[in-house]
């Protein structure tokens, strides 16, 4: 298994200049549409793209990773928070503007070859590759549900038209200043012991990713979530992305997030040693 | 077709081309093969390998930083066994030129490096990092005291020495470069890397702690090209006659010619494959237009040009 992945690093990843066909402001976030021609065949939900930022004369060096939101005729979108100042510069580009960037790169969402139930869980933005995987859930004709959390109500991204591919949809703010106030981890638990759940999918920040994980513990439901952490690369060769995960022999190994992720099986990632891990 | 020699010789080691990768950051080679052929380059020299699988340091492992990066991986990689296993063989596969990098934290780890290493055919160097930042003793960082250094390459020189070219890698975060650098020259390295990463810290206001995990990490890209410049600068004014092979922060071929001019006869790309997967063959492309432009036959030629006699008249006068 091992060495077939080995053998497949980064197996679909081009390095193209991309044009940004359009760049709307939704609510904190900015949707991107850009351009990727025959390369978004290859993409997949749960796949991410490295991006250039600042042009030739930058003083930022490394890549920013961005979850690759929905896929759609030659087109890729991202759902970005311009928070940091790489994602603020992308999120004033306008259209036009040629991006370099490598796509599609790290895991995907493993799609299931019969038609299952499937809870999908985003936190913040955390939602935006959740609405691509839905899409493509419900064409095998899964059942799709979907939680979204965020702390705060102009923080959950939840698009009209993404909807349409998800059966029932409940939103938890932790404010209470949309849907029910609480965490969107609260009804998990509820939600695996009274239904024949087969699949949790979920994105979003990594303390809502172990809290899931630990909730499941026991069960026999699958959980693939799509993990966070820091890249300076996102192709494999910086070292810098790594998590501790317990492989078939029982030993745990610091894998690469952008290579043997981002979407990783949450009951072999060992949440309680990330960032404690040492040689 | 260019009528340049691109050519250049590290010890005894012949490669067709000047641009190899920097230890640490290409990983595997499988990584960037996607991106470019790794024949086409000069060498691919490998992560540093330690004796024993090293699961290196917890994350957060890395902070950007103006024009550069601050990383604290540890050193982790699979041990040497399962490197001359598996990597080894790869490489060999896509005909790439290889220079193992090796790491120890005892004089003792080095020399067993060695002799591994010495079993193996298709090697064409051995880098000695003695400069690596993140272990967890800086105690250990060989290339801060001249007696450690000239241990380490010595018991390499004896295990190894003469069949492969050995480059011993140097921190710059040292009072006297030079004074290690001829330490290590007279224990038996043929040739020299500079420099290694500069240690480094960022402070995070939202937490008021270190934000690298490791605390310190070590500092690489384009912020600390100059300091490589000056310490080759320094270096090839003592030791003309050893090779150095230059890096820090090189990301363009006008970048990669600056060491040349200050004594490099090789030159490694680190950080720049980072931000591009593609830099290191677009470097080593932009290299070859530049010495053509400024009319030099071959690279050796290049080699040390801002130390010449004649450069210098122009000043003088």
């Amino acid at each position: 298994m091992v060495k077939e992945l080995m053998t497949q690093i980064n197996k679909h990843a081009q390095q193209l200049q991309a044009a940004i066909v359009s760049n709307n402001r939704v609510g904190q976030y900015h949707q991107i549409l850009i351009a990727l021609g025959e390369v978004a065949a290859l993409c997949k939900p749960g796949n991410f793209v490295a991006i250039s930022i600042g042009g030739a004369t930058s003083r930022m060096i490394l890549q920013r990773a961005f979850a690759i939101s929905r896929i759609s005729a030659g087109t890729m979108e991202l759902i970005i928070a311009p928070l940091g100042q790489g994602s603020q510069w992308l999120c004033a580009q306008r259209e036009g503007v040629k991006l370099d960037l490598i796509a599609p790169l790290g895991t995907a969402f493993g799609i299931p070859t019969q038609p299952v139930h499937a809870l999908l869980i985003g936190g913040g933005y955390g939602s935006a590759p959740l609405f691509g995987l839905a899409e493509v859930l419900s064409a095998r004709g899964c059942r799709v549900d979907m939680l979204l959390g965020a702390s705060t109500a102009s923080k959950i991204y939840a698009p009209m038209e993404g909807k349409r591919s998800v059966n029932a949809l409940r939103i938890y703010t932790e404010d209470g200043s949309m849907g029910t106030a609480g965490r969107v981890t609260d009804p998990i638990r509820d939600l695996v012991a009274g239904s024949d759940l087969g699949v949790i999918y979920s994105c979003g920040p990594m303390p809502m990713l172990a809290a899931i994980s630990s909730i499941l513990e026991g069960t026999d439901v699958v959980h693939q979530c799509s993990v966070e952490e820091a890249m300076a690369c996102g192709i494999g060769i910086c070292m810098t992305c790594v998590l501790p995960v317990k492989g078939a022999d029982g030993s745990i190994a610091m894998l690469r997030s952008c290579i043997d992720g981002p979407v990783m099986d949450g009951s072999h990632v060992q949440w309680d040693l990330v960032g404690k891990i040492s040689s | 077709m260019s009528a340049v020699d691109f050519s250049t010789t590290i010890g005894n080691s012949w490669f067709a081309t000047p641009i190899f990768t920097a230890s640490g950051c290409a990983s595997s080679g499988r990584e960037l093969a996607q991106f470019f052929a790794l024949r086409e380059i000069g060498a691919v020299v490998t992560k540093s390998v330690m004796n024993k699988p090293r699961s290196g340091r917890p994350t957060p492992r890395m902070a950007e930083t103006p024009s550069g990066m601050l990383n604290s991986i540890g050193l982790q990689g699979p041990g040497i066994d399962a490197f001359i296993a598996k990597d080894i063989p790869y490489l060999l596969g896509e005909k790439a030129r290889i220079i193992v990098s090796i790491a120890g934290e005892t004089i003792e780890e080095y020399t067993t490096l060695a002799r591994k290493l010495r079993a193996v055919s298709g090697i064409s160097a051995i880098e000695v990092n003695i400069s690596c930042p993140n272990l967890e003793n800086r105690g250990l960082v060989f290339a801060c005291d001249l007696e450690a250094s000239r241990r380490v390459l010595d018991g390499v020189r004896r295990t190894i020495g003469g069949e492969v070219p050995i480059i011993a890698k140097l921190s710059p975060d040292v009072s006297d470069l030079v004074a290690i650098a001829r330490g290590v020259v007279e224990a038996g390295a043929d040739a020299l890397a500079l420099i290694n990463t500069l240690l480094g810290m960022v402070i995070n206001l939202e937490s008021g702690r270190p934000h690298l995990a490791g605390k310190t990490g070590g500092l690489s890209g384009p912020a600390i090209r100059p300091i490589a410049v000056r310490a080759i600068y320094q270096v090839h004014s003592s030791l003309p006659h050893i090779p150095i092979i230059g890096m820090g922060g090189v990301s363009t071929g006008a970048d990669a010619l600056e060491m040349i001019y200050a004594g490099a006869s090789g030159v490694a790309v680190g950080t720049a494959s980072f931000g591009n997967p593609r830099a290191i063959v677009e470097i080593q492309n932009e290299l070859k237009a530049l010495l053509e432009v400024k009319g030099f036959r071959s690279l050796s030629s290049a080699v040390g040009f801002a130390h010449r006699e004649e450069n210098l008249r122009d000043e003088s006068e």
